[in-house]
C-alpha cells in the first residue's frame, strides 16, 4: 500500500496493495493524524514488549527561517505524509506488529474502525504515568541491560536533537550565501550596460550567479528529507524507553509482590510461634490491651496461608511473566538495533550523496562564471 | 607650464640602455621579450612599525625602491614612511596634475567599525593598499617621472620634512578643490563637449554600480563567516554521537570529519574574498569619487576659459590684452582635455583588467571550494560503500 495524501482538511488515504487476499473490498479509504495516533497508542499498550515505530511530528519543529513552521504548509504536509506512510510501512514489516487484526482494519475498514479499537478496551489497560514515574525511582534491580539502553535511548535523544538544531541553522546560513549571490544578477546586468566589453561577460556572468541562487532550494529540501530521516530515530529513543519503562513497572511490580509475599510469611510465623520479631503498631496495642484469643489467631494465620498461596501463585507467573518480558522484549530491541545501524548509515551515506550533488552543481556554475569573467 | 609636461606622453616611456644597471636591480624585473614597455622602477611597502611619541602613536611603513633610472642617484632606496607622508604625497601629484587620475589612497578612518584603528588587520589592509597606490603612480606614464614621487621614494625623514614645507601647500589645492566644487554647484559647464558629458554620465552610473557591489560583497563575506561559525558547531556533535555508538561509529566519524574539511575550506574561501575581491571593488568605490573629482576640475578649468570668453565678448577695450589670456587659457583647456582623455583610456582599460582578474579569482575560489569538498565526501563515500556488502542504497525507503 502507499499513501496519497489530498485534503487540506489533513486526511490521508491508505491505498492497499491487490495483494492482501482479505474479503473487504475497499482498496483506499481515509485516515486522519489522530487516527493514526489512536492505532499507535493501542500497539503501545497491546505490545508493550515490541519497540514501537513513531509518528513523524505534529507541528513542524526544528525549522530553519525560510521553512514556514506552518502545518498548513504544501512542503511540510508532503513530508508529513512521507513519514506517516513510512510508519504504516515499519509497522506492515514488523513480524509481531504486522498480524494484529485492528492494524489490518486500519488498513481496510473505513467506518467503525475507531469504536473497533476503543472496544478492545485497552485504554484501561494503559499503564499509569505515575505509576511508571514510581517504579523507575524505587525499583531495586532491574535488568542491567534496560538500565544500559535507557542511558542509550537518552544519549540518542539529545545528542540527535542537538545535531538537528544545528543542521537547521547551517541549512540557514547556507541560503543566506547561496541567495545573496543573486543580488550580483541585477547589478551585473545594469552596469554591463554602460560598458562595452565587458558589457557581454557581464551580463552572462549574473545570469549564471542567478542560477547558483536558486540552486539551493532545491538542495535543502533534499536535505529536509534526512533530517526526517534523523528524526524518526529521534522518536525512536522514546519508544526505546517505554520499553525499558514496562520492564521496570513489571520489575518493580514483581519486586513488590516479592516483599508483600515476605512480609505476609513473617507475619504468619509470628503468629504461629508467638514470637513477635518485628515491631507493629498491632502487637503493641495487643500487649497493652490484651491478647488475642487462640480462636482469632487461628483465624488469622489461615486467611493468611491462603493470601501467601495466592501470592506463591502470583509471584510465580510475574516472574514467568516477567521473563517471557525481557525475553521477547530483547529480541525485538536486537531487531530494532540491526534496522537503526542500517538505516542510519544509509542515511549518512545519502547524506553524502547529496553533499557531492551540491559541489559538482556549485562546480559547473562556477565553472561557466568563470568562462563569462574571463570574457569581461 | 606644467600642462607641457603632460603632453609629453612620448617622453613618458623613454629609458638609458646606456646607464649602468646594477646586479641587485635585476631582481625579478625584465621580461625582455614580453613586455613593450620595460619596467625600471620597483616599489614595496612593508614591515609595518608601530612608533609611540609623547604626543602620539603611529605606524611607519618601509617603503624599498629598485630603479634603475638615471635620475636616480642610486639604485635602491629603503626609508619609513608614515600615512601623513602618503597623503601630502596625493595632494601634491593632485597640484601637479589637476586632471589626471590620481589613485586613491587607503581611508584615515574605518567606518564600518569592523576592525580595530590599530589591529594587525587594518595596518595589513592599509599596508597593501598603500603599496598599491605607489605602485600605480609607479606604472602611470606621467606620475611615475614626478619630482615629487622621486622625493618621496628617496629622501630620508629629514629631507622630507623640510621638503614638505615649501611649495604653496594645502591651501592653495583647497582653494582649487572649492572653486571646483562651486562651479558644479553652479550647474556644471555651458560647453562640455560630448566626450566628457559621455565621461560623466558613464561616471554617475559606474559610481552608483560600484557602491553597490561593495555591499554585496561585503554581504557576501558576512554570510560565509556566519555559515562558517555554525560549521564549527556541526562537525563535532557527530564525533559525540559516535560515542555512544559501535556499528555505526565509524561512519559517525566519517562525517564528522569531512564536515571539519569543509569547514576549513569554506574559511579558504572566505580569506580569499577579503584578500581579493573586496580590496579592489573598495578602491574602484574610491576611484569613482576621485574621478568624479577630476572630471569637476576639467569643467572648471574650462569654465575659466568660458567666462573669460564671455567676458571679452562683452568688452571692447583691452582686446588684445584678452585674446593673450584667452590663448594661454585655450591651451590649457586643451592640455587638461587631453590629460584626461589618454589617462581615461588608460584607467579603462585597468579596471576591465583589474575586474576581470578580481571576478575570475573569486570564481576560482569557489571552484577550489567545492573541488576540495567533493573529493572529501567522495573519499567518505568510497569507504563506506567498500564495507556495504555491495548493497544497492535502497530506493524503497522515503
Amino acid at each position: 500500500f502507499y499513501l496519497t495524501n489530498v485534503r487540506t482538511v489533513l486526511f490521508f488515504r491508505a491505498v492497499e496493495s491487490q495483494n492482501e487476499g482479505q474479503c473487504s473490498p475497499v482498496d483506499s479509504l481515509w485516515r486522519r493524524y489522530s487516527e493514526f495516533e489512536l492505532l499507535r497508542n493501542y500497539l503501545l499498550v497491546t505490545f508493550p514488549h515490541i519497540v514501537v515505530p513513531p509518528l513523524p511530528e505534529k507541528r513542524a519543529d526544528f525549522v530553519w527561517h525560510k521553512l514556514s513552521a506552518d502545518n498548513m504548509d504544501p512542503d511540510f504536509v508532503e513530508r508529513r505524509r512521507i513519514g506517516l506512510e513510512n510508519f504504516l510501512l515499519r509497522v506492515a514489516s514488523h513480524p509481531v506488529l504486522c498480524q494484529d487484526k485492528i492494524f489490518y482494519s486500519f488498513l481496510t475498514q473505513e467506518g467503525g474502525w475507531k469504536e473497533m479499537v476503543n472496544e478492545t478496551g485497552f485504554q484501561l489497560k494503559a499503564d499509569s504515568r505515575l505509576k511508571a514515574l514510581n517504579a523507575t525511582f524505587r525499583v531495586k534491580n532491574p535488568d542491567k541491560r534496560f538500565t544500559e539502553l535507557k542511558h542509550y535511548s537518552d544519549e540518542l535523544q539529545s545528542v540527535i536533537s542537538h545535531l538537528l538544531r544545528v543542521r537547521a541553522r547551517v541549512a540557514d546560513r547556507l541560503y543566506g550565501v547561496y541567495k545573496v549571490h543573486g543580488n550580483y544578477g541585477r547589478v551585473f546586468s545594469e552596469w554591463s550596460a554602460i560598458e562595452k566589453e565587458m558589457g557581454d561577460g557581464l551580463q552572462s556572468a549574473g545570469h549564471h550567479m542567478d542560477v547558483y541562487a536558486a540552486s539551493i532550494d532545491d538542495i535543502l529540501e533534499e536535505e529536509e528529507h534526512y533530517a526526517d530521516q534523523l528524526k524518526e530515530y529521534l522518536f525512536y529513543a522514546e519508544a526505546l524507553r517505554a520499553v525499558c519503562r514496562k520492564h521496570e513497572l513489571m520489575q518493580y511490580d514483581l519486586e513488590m509482590a516479592a516483599q508483600d509475599l515476605t512480609s505476609k510469611k513473617q507475619q504468619c510465623e509470628e503468629l504461629a510461634t508467638g514470637t513477635v520479631r518485628t515491631f507493629s503498631l498491632k502487637g503493641m496495642t495487643s500487649k497493652l490491651f490484651g491478647q488475642e484469643t487462640p480462636e482469632q489467631r487461628e483465624a488469622k494465620i489461615k486467611v493468611l496461608e491462603e493470601q501467601i498461596q495466592e501470592g506463591e501463585e502470583q509471584l510465580k507467573s510475574k516472574n514467568l511473566e516477567g521473563r517471557d518480558f525481557v525475553k521477547s522484549a530483547w529480541a525485538d530491541i536486537e531487531r530494532f538495533k540491526e534496522q537503526k545501524n542500517h538505516d542510519l548509515k544509509e542515511a549518512l551515506i545519502s547524506y553524502a550523496v547529496m553533499q557531492i550533488s551540491m559541489c559538482k552543481k556549485g562546480i559547473q556554475v562556477w565553472t561557466n562564471a568563470k568562462e563569462c569573467f574571463s570574457k569581461m | 607650464m606644467s600642462c607641457l609636461q603632460d603632453t609629453s606622453l612620448a617622453e613618458a616611456n623613454s629609458f638609458s640602455p646606456s646607464m649602468p644597471i646594477s646586479p641587485s636591480s635585476m631582481i625579478n624585473q625584465y621580461k625582455f621579450e614580453d613586455e613593450p614597455e620595460l619596467k625600471d622602477l620597483f616599489v614595496t611597502v612593508d614591515d609595518p612599525e608601530s612608533h609611540i611619541t609623547a604626543i602620539e602613536t603611529f605606524i611607519t611603513y618601509r617603503v624599498v625602491t629598485k630603479t634603475s633610472r638615471g635620475e636616480f642617484d642610486s639604485c635602491e632606496y629603503e626609508v619609513r614612511r608614515r600615512y601623513q607622508d602618503f597623503l601630502w604625497l596625493k595632494s601634491k601629484l593632485e597640484e601637479a596634475h589637476p586632471t589626471l587620475i590620481i589613485p586613491p589612497l587607503p581611508e584615515k578612518f574605518v567606518m564600518k567599525g569592523m576592525v580595530e584603528r590599530f589591529s594587525d588587520e587594518f595596518i595589513e589592509t592599509r599596508r597593501k593598499a598603500l603599496h598599491k597606490f605607489l605602485n600605480r603612480i609607479a606604472d602611470h606614464p606621467t606620475l611615475t617621472f614626478n619630482e615629487d614621487f622621486k622625493i618621496f621614494l628617496t629622501a630620508q625623514a629629514w629631507e622630507l620634512s623640510s621638503h614638505k614645507k615649501q611649495g604653496p601647500g594645502l591651501l592653495s589645492r583647497m582653494g582649487q578643490t572649492v572653486r571646483a566644487v562651486a562651479s558644479s554647484v553652479r550647474g556644471g559647464v555651458k560647453n562640455r563637449p560630448e566626450m566628457f558629458a559621455e565621461m560623466n554620465e558613464y561616471m554617475e552610473t559606474f559610481s552608483h554600480k560600484i557602491n553597490i557591489l561593495d555591499k554585496i560583497a561585503h554581504r557576501i563575506y558576512k554570510e560565509e563567516r556566519e555559515y562558517f561559525n555554525e560549521m564549527k558547531e556541526y562537525g563535532p556533535i557527530h564525533t559525540l554521537w559516535s560515542a555512544s555508538e559501535e556499528d555505526i561509529a565509524d561512519s559517525l566519524k566519517g562525517v564528522a570529519s569531512c564536515i571539519d574539511k569543509c569547514c576549513k575550506a569554506t574559511e579558504k574561501r572566505m580569506a580569499g574574498l577579503s584578500e581579493n575581491l573586496l580590496p579592489i571593488i573598495h578602491e574602484y568605490v574610491l576611484y569613482s569619487e576621485i574621478l568624479m573629482g577630476v572630471l569637476k576640475r576639467r569643467d572648471q578649468i574650462q569654465s575659466e576659459l568660458d567666462s573669460k570668453v564671455d567676458a571679452l565678448a562683452n568688452k571692447k577695450t583691452d582686446k588684445d590684452l584678452f585674446s593673450e589670456e584667452i590663448g594661454k587659457l585655450e591651451d590649457k583647456v586643451e592640455c587638461a582635455n587631453n590629460a584626461l582623455k589618454a589617462d581615461w583610456d588608460r584607467w579603462k582599460q585597468n579596471m576591465q583588467y583589474d575586474m576581470r582578474s578580481a571576478f575570475t579569482n573569486v570564481a576560482d575560489n569557489n571552484l577550489r571550494y567545492y573541488e576540495e569538498c567533493l573529493a572529501t565526501w567522495e573519499s567518505f563515500l568510497a569507504s563506506q560503500t567498500v564495507d556495504h556488502h555491495g548493497e544497492e542504497d535502497s530506493e524503497d525507503r522515503p
